[in-house]
């Protein structure tokens, strides 16, 4: 069976798509367990309607990523906090 | 870590192939080039993006093989052979020919000298290619950091950049491969997968805080990751990177 | 934003085949696959099956719940229909077994007009009641006569094949009942709130 997990740095392009700063280096706080971890550490479901950036310690999500190729949509309720 | 640079959002932009060059009977590297090319870090990918005549697209991400101040920008390929992008790129494309490319990309998974050492890379197959970026920066710079690349393949055929890692070990690397499904005749290297003993046997030490840097397959990955962490190593000196499904 | 570029056609690049298929049968954007892509958002939930339930709850007089035991046990019917990912696969003639959630519906008394499949791993989608009644949505629990893999979805996953398939919420573990139209995980963020694979109703604004 195929894996579906990846690493935040698999959606690295979409993120740069996004944001006009590098993100994968920016450290996320997720809101459900507290803990802190580099974006491109969080764990990444690129296999989906959208990309879904999940927490490394709890598998929360912290971010959701969907284009349509024009519009972006970013939900990012899982984030405490996002330091760049 | 450095403070967040602005970099401008991402565009595509036009490659050219130079050269098609096979490395083992499955992956090919490909020379570019890439008018504007930015420059990038060791350890970075690109996005590569392929149009059919129809408009229809497919797009993949793979990682920079050449290291950093170079002319040329080099691509590391294995051929997934269901896959979509990969035999294109393996089989078809022929120098003149020309897609598109964002990047580099990827902020996270990067060795710079200012990190410092020592290091240890640990390779399954194609995921050898970022990590193959770091050493030949090192080697490039004459940087005076400790790394060791242990690199696990299927057979002695399989191994990339198996003539260059030959000149590099006991220079600026040591390199310790390990052959996991077949072995020449008076192999006396290891025969297994990467396991917590041979990690302990390679080094370097716990108490010595290397930066670990893991490329592979998912399943490698995780277990590699695993088993550096039942070692000693601590979660946040290991940097993974995942090779998935969007890989063909 | 990044299409400042037209884009340049790759010499000898055609990409998979793609079969665009019968038009009476494959929507408009869509071409006809016959591998199963698993999509996921998340990792693959393992529930044991004896700690497995499902319910209803929400707008109603009193929530259900069924145990597995007693979810086999409600009458089951084979059907072959045809599936249209948002991602762009469609494929044709799968065939399932599955509850009709009309039987799980049965004698609910409810001023609901929507419901909201909830699932194992957190994962909601967002349906109309009239789009889960009326013979056109199940409750899956195997897939071309074999226990439904958990990679899509099983045990059981929701099945409502004349939408996109991601309303057909894989892990599925009940209903909630409700009398607005609550957003579900990809619907909140860019995703149609209904999703009419026949009127491309892909993202928002379709």
């Amino acid at each position: 069976m195929q894996s579906l997990k990846l690493d935040g740095n698999a959606a690295a392009g979409l993120l740069r798509e996004v944001f006009a700063v590098e993100i994968t280096t920016a450290t996320g706080t997720c809101d459900g367990c507290s803990s802190v971890s580099a974006a491109g550490a969080f764990v990444a479901y690129t296999q989906a309607p959208g990309v879904v950036l999940r927490c490394p310690r709890c598998d929360a999500v912290l971010m959701k990523v969907v284009t349509d190729g024009e519009r972006f949509w970013l939900d990012l309720r899982g984030l405490r906090s996002l330091q760049l | 870590m450095a403070r967040a640079a602005v970099l401008g959002r991402l565009t595509w932009q036009v490659a050219e192939a130079l050269e098609v060059v096979p490395e083992t009977p499955r992956v090919k590297t490909i020379l570019l080039d890439v008018p504007g090319w930015p420059g990038h870090l060791p350890g970075q990918h690109v996005d590569l993006r392929l149009t059919a005549e129809d408009g229809y697209q497919a797009q993949r991400s793979y990682s920079i093989a050449s290291a950093p101040g170079t002319d040329v920008l080099e691509l590391t390929v294995e051929r997934i052979d269901d896959g979509e992008v990969s035999p294109y790129l393996t089989d078809e494309l022929r120098p003149g020919d020309r897609f598109e490319i964002r990047g580099p990309v990827g902020g996270y998974f990067v060795w710079e000298p200012s990190r410092g050492g020592p290091l240890l890379l640990v390779a399954g197959g194609s995921g050898v290619v970022p990590l193959m970026a770091m050493l030949r920066h090192l080697d490039g710079a004459g940087e005076d950091v400790p790394a060791t690349l242990l690199f696990s393949s299927r057979g002695w055929e399989d191994v990339i950049y198996r003539d260059e890692l030959e000149r590099l070990d006991g220079g600026s690397a040591r390199v310790v491969h390990t052959l996991t499904r077949s072995q020449p005749d008076g192999w006396t290297g290891y025969s297994r997968r990467v396991d917590p003993e041979m990690l302990a046997e390679v080094g370097p030490a716990t108490d010595e805080r290397p930066h670990v840097y893991v490329c592979g397959p998912t399943p490698f990955v995780e277990t590699v990751a695993s088993a550096l962490v039942e070692l000693g190593h601590e979660p946040s000196q290991i940097r993974t990177e995942r090779f998935g499904p969007t890989g063909g | 934003m990044g299409r400042e570029l037209t884009p340049i056609v790759s010499r000898g690049f055609r990409g998979r085949r793609r079969d665009e298929g019968p038009p009476d049968r494959v929507p408009p954007g869509q071409y006809v696959t016959d591998d199963f892509p698993v999509l996921s958002a998340g990792p693959t939930p393992h529930v044991p099956l004896d700690e497995w339930d499902f319910a209803l709850v929400g707008e109603l007089d009193e929530a259900r719940r069924w145990s597995w035991e007693e979810f086999r046990a409600l009458p089951t019917e084979e059907v072959t229909v045809d599936i249209h990912c948002v991602t762009k696969w469609s494929k044709l003639d799968t065939v399932w077994e599955g509850v009709l959630v009309d039987a799980i519906l049965d004698g609910v008394q409810t001023e609901a007009e929507y419901a909201v499949a909830f699932c194992d791993g957190g994962y909601t989608a967002n349906l109309p009641l009239e789009d889960l009644t009326g013979g056109k949505a199940w409750v899956a629990y195997a897939y071309d006569g074999e226990p439904l893999d958990p990679e899509h979805g099983g045990p059981v996953r929701l099945l409502v094949p004349h939408l996109y398939f991601w309303k057909s919420a894989k892990w599925v573990r009940g209903l909630q009942l409700t009398t607005v139209d609550e957003p579900g995980f990809w619907e909140s963020n860019g995703y149609h709130l209904y999703g009419d694979p026949w009127r491309e109703q892909r993202y928002w604004g379709d």
